[in-house]
């Protein structure tokens, strides 16, 4: 690969919204009036939002130019860490938008909506199977609401048991909202150390597991890419002095039928369905976060639940000791309809090889890479491997510098600077969607930055060269902050 | 499996590269006893097409109009979609993105998100807004926790007219907290007796719907002075986000914080979700806001260009201290509401809003005609309450044999308002189908 294959094209400027339309026009078909217009008091009304008004064509020319702006796994290789960006089959989106799911309303009569409950049904039996847990809430917003579902059924466990506790063990390779989520319910996280292979040693939770302790959110594989070994040993010491075990699911897609989570000690785990499970990120969001636990925790889960009787479903709101509702209905049942969709496409046998040519994806470019960029743990690694830019050091050039440069091949950049235990981190998850001769191109794109680095590193510096903007100012975003036109 | 591209030929030279005989070889390190044994106990893969009729058969046992007639809101709307918002959402560039961490390949989201921005604060009235929360009862159980940060007091009021199930949100985010949470009854009139805020003490927050749960506008002004003039700040909330093309929106009122639902602005029910989180405040609060925010910045040639910013209030930079745990919201929804709210502009929100309320009267008046009552003497949006002698849910049960969901019964919610129900009627309900449902709720 040389400078020749750095992209270039054509760009179309777009101004906001607002700079944009003329007063009077419309871009909305406005449904006949067929009552009696009947004003409110005065009083009640307001003025009109100050919104600008826009004739279709210019609604539609703003945001297919926007969309030009962006980077999507459908239009190239996004090997974000940790956040498993695999292909969004179509499909998903097709069911999604059936008539009798996206035109649903939330509360209709259990008589009337069979069809959605039948399918959250199966899919919370799907994902109990995959976890090896034996009930599971579909309810949570995405991940960080899980854990916080988690977290509050780890507090009113305990409450029942009669004595509360106030710590909880968080690793220093777990992910940034494990903290964030366990202070929520009043926990002060307690950082466990990983050891010199990049895991937690049974030792390491032996002198903090106290009773005190809540339990342990372990995340694993870890965001190091690496299977947590230990986790037998290190769940038998949590619940030995009384606490519960937290598996941050995120990272699923390394495992699917090679670990179950509820085999093996975790006692409540989330998952990310727009991660594992195929549903698109949208930009950051809508996802899903369902969580699920074993038997006895079932009682706490959120409410209402999706309970069959005889082939018949309803959502019933009848457990006293459940942590309550976290969201205003039953959850995102737009994406729960897209993963699965994706469960029964892919079936038992999909799932297992998806995890597998994950894993597999991920240790090719650890080994291809390995001599190019520094790797920080040098053993085989899960669907995730993390590099940093300790070997660029010395021509001045940082992680920043080469994740930019990338964009000018046409890659959007792994995630950088996390996990906080490697300096200058680069973590690179590939997913098992990604062709060999996708991941050859990326690989060779990469080695051609990392001589750059040497000969040219000033090329790095100012990268990008091809994007939208060149290299945006954040500190002055967030010195002066504009939020709004 | 067509999602996975790998022939035998590439595994056998990448298990090469990477020294493994097979593919179960990579799990290798893996202890004996922390993997499975056996295969996943799952229906087996299905093709596109056997999909397809699966899927249709599961969305075919669903009651949804034209079938049935279902005048039901209750936080969650029918409203009409264009096409052109369909349309510019099939755009994958936008849904297979991720967070725009990298904000130089991600430009079209960021901008998208400022402007969202942008209409979500003046729609409400606010200086400043979030990039989205999850939904309007996540969105006021942050708010409220935001008001305790901020004015560091530990009671918040909620009024007994806040949607049941946003009610119940904010009591399972505040339950492991030690926070109070008290309410303040209703008036005979369907509104919150806002006078019982004298007596409630020292608190953080005052909560207040409006159009409350039983679509009655509520009195923000009023609100806010006597939650300012405890040293309260005022969280004005809301499931109809429409409403406010046609009433005073809460900012101009004095709310502090505006937290509500936006998924009447384009967005499908889709069985209660995703929907759209709003939480917007006054800018001396910007600080304390939880999740994302947009900013405007230059890039180094000094062209305009966004970012997400003040990255300080959050998970993965302030871990424990963080104004909250959210990492991922609903991005796409609010990029939805801003191409609904840009194909409608200001007058067309206005009309919209109006034909709304309209329509709403005109059943209040078929049904009272056809010999109900209005229990409420409040002004409504598109929302109210009925009942009928000897109750409404003997109706609201014929009615459902008629392929017409007449509302939702409040019992279960309200036990005083047993034979209850409460009604929406939005643009999408036409004359001859209120004229149907008077014409039934007689027989």
């Amino acid at each position: 690969m040389t400078e020749s294959m750095v992209q270039s094209t054509l760009t179309l400027d777009e101004p906001l919204l607002w700079e944009r339309g003329k007063k009077g026009r419309c871009g909305f078909s406005l449904p006949a009036r067929d009552v009696p217009e009947s004003p409110l008091p005065v009083a009640l009304t307001g003025d009109k939002p100050d919104f600008p008004d826009l004739s279709e064509i210019e609604v539609v020319r703003h945001y297919t130019r926007l969309s030009t702006w962006n980077y999507g796994v459908d239009t190239g290789f996004y090997p974000l860490g940790s956040c498993t960006m695999k292909y969004n089959p179509k499909t998903n989106e097709r069911q999604a938008a059936l008539k009798g799911f996206a035109a649903a309303h939330p509360l209709l009569p259990a008589a009337l909506s069979q069809g959605a409950l039948r399918l959250m049904f199966a899919l919370e039996r799907d994902l109990a199977e995959i976890t090896g847990l034996d009930a599971v809430t579909l309810q949570p917003a995405a991940g960080a609401q899980g854990e916080l579902t988690g977290m509050l059924i780890i507090h009113a466990w305990h409450r029942s048991r009669g004595k509360q506790r106030t710590r909880i063990l968080i690793p220093d390779t777990a992910h940034g909202t494990n903290p964030a989520s366990a202070a929520l319910c009043g926990y002060t996280p307690v950082p466990v150390p990983s050891n010199e292979r990049g895991i937690i040693a049974s030792g390491a939770v032996e002198g903090l597991m106290d009773d005190k302790t809540a339990g342990i959110m372990i995340t694993n594989p870890n965001t190091l890419g690496l299977f947590e070994e230990n986790i037998r040993e290190i769940a038998r010491i949590v619940h030995e002095r009384g606490g519960l075990v937290y598996g941050d699911g995120a990272n699923m897609n390394a495992v699917m039928g090679v670990v179950k989570p509820g085999v093996i000690g975790v006692d409540i785990l989330h998952l990310n369905l727009h991660k594992t499970f195929s549903t698109p990120h949208g930009g950051g969001g809508p996802g899903a976060g369902p969580v699920a636990v074993r038997k006895e925790l079932a009682r706490f889960l959120p409410i209402p639940r999706v309970s069959e009787t005889g082939g018949t479903y309803e959502l019933r709101d009848d457990y006293p000791d459940s942590v309550g509702r976290v969201l205003s209905f039953h959850g995102h049942f737009g994406v729960l309809a897209r993963a699965y969709a994706y469960i029964r496409s892919m079936g038992p046998d999909g799932l297992a090889r998806a995890s597998r040519l994950a894993v597999l994806n991920a240790n090719y470019i650890r080994e291809r890479l390995k001599g190019t960029l520094h790797l920080a743990y040098d053993r085989p690694c899960m669907h995730e491997c993390v590099f940093s830019d300790r070997n660029q050091q010395a021509s001045g050039i940082s992680t920043l510098d080469m994740a930019k440069r990338l964009m000018d091949y046409g890659y959007h950049p792994p995630t950088i600077y996390f996990p906080l235990i490697v300096h200058g981190a680069i973590m690179i998850e590939p997913t098992e969607t990604e062709t060999k001769e996708e991941l050859d191109r990326f690989i060779e794109a990469f080695e051609t930055i990392v001589r750059e680095a040497q000969d040219n590193p000033q090329l790095l510096r100012d990268a990008p060269h091809v994007c939208k903007v060149k290299r945006l100012d954040e500190t002055e975003a967030a010195r002066n902050p504009c939020l709004t036109g | 499996m067509r999602y996975l591209p790998h022939t035998d030929e590439d595994i056998a030279a990448m298990l090469g590269v990477v020294r493994c005989a097979d593919l179960d070889g990579l799990f290798a390190a893996l202890p004996a006893d922390c993997r499975v044994n056996g295969e996943l106990r799952l229906p087996a893969a299905l093709t596109e097409w056997e999909l397809d009729d699966h899927m249709d058969r599961l969305a075919g046992a669903m009651a949804v109009s034209p079938e049935y007639l279902i005048f039901l809101g209750a936080g969650s709307y029918d409203h009409r979609i264009p096409a052109v918002v369909s349309s510019l959402l099939a755009r994958s560039e936008f849904v297979t993105s991720y967070t725009p961490y990298q904000p130089e390949l991600l430009q079209g989201t960021l901008q998208g998100l400022y402007e969202y921005q942008t209409l979500a604060a003046r729609l409400l009235g606010m200086e400043v807004a979030t990039a989205s929360h999850y939904d309007g009862a996540a969105a006021l159980a942050e708010a409220l926790l935001m008001a305790v940060r901020i004015t560091k007091k530990k009671r918040v009021a909620l009024s007994r007219a806040i949607n049941p199930h946003y009610r119940q949100v904010v009591r399972t985010y505040f339950a492991p907290t030690g926070y109070e949470l008290i309410e303040i009854p209703l008036l005979a009139t369907g509104l919150t007796d806002l006078a019982r805020l004298e007596s409630a003490g020292e608190l953080a927050a005052v909560a207040l719907q409006s159009p409350n749960f039983f679509g009655c506008i509520e009195d923000f002004r009023e609100a806010a002075e006597r939650a300012h003039a405890g040293g309260a700040l005022l969280v004005a909330t809301f499931t109809e986000a429409l409403a406010y093309g046609l009433l005073k929106n809460p900012g101009s009122q004095g709310a502090d914080i505006a937290a509500g639902d936006g998924q009447s602005l384009g967005i499908p029910r889709s069985f209660g979700g995703p929907a759209l989180g709003m939480l917007a405040s006054r800018k001396q609060y910007m600080r304390n806001l939880p999740g994302r925010l947009v900013g405007q910045t230059k890039d180094r040639a000094g062209k305009r260009g966004f970012v997400l910013t003040l990255a300080t209030r959050e998970q993965h930079i302030r871990r424990e201290k963080a104004t909250s745990n959210i990492c991922s919201n609903n991005s796409l929804c609010a990029l939805t509401a801003a191409m609904y709210l840009a194909s409608l502009g200001g007058t067309g929100i206005r009309e919209l809003a109006a034909l709304n309320h309209d329509k709403a009267e005109y059943l209040k008046k078929a049904l009272t005609d056809a010999g109900c009552v209005i229990p409420f003497s409040a002004p409504t949006f598109n929302e109210f309450v009925v009942t009928a002698p000897g109750g409404f849910d003997a109706r609201y049960r014929r009615l459902i044999e008629k392929k017409i969901v007449a509302g939702l019964p409040l019992g279960p919610y309200y036990p005083e308002l047993a034979g209850h129900s409460l009604l929406c009627v939005t643009e999408t309900a036409s004359r001859e189908n209120m004229d149907a449902l008077a014409r039934e709720v007689k027989s």
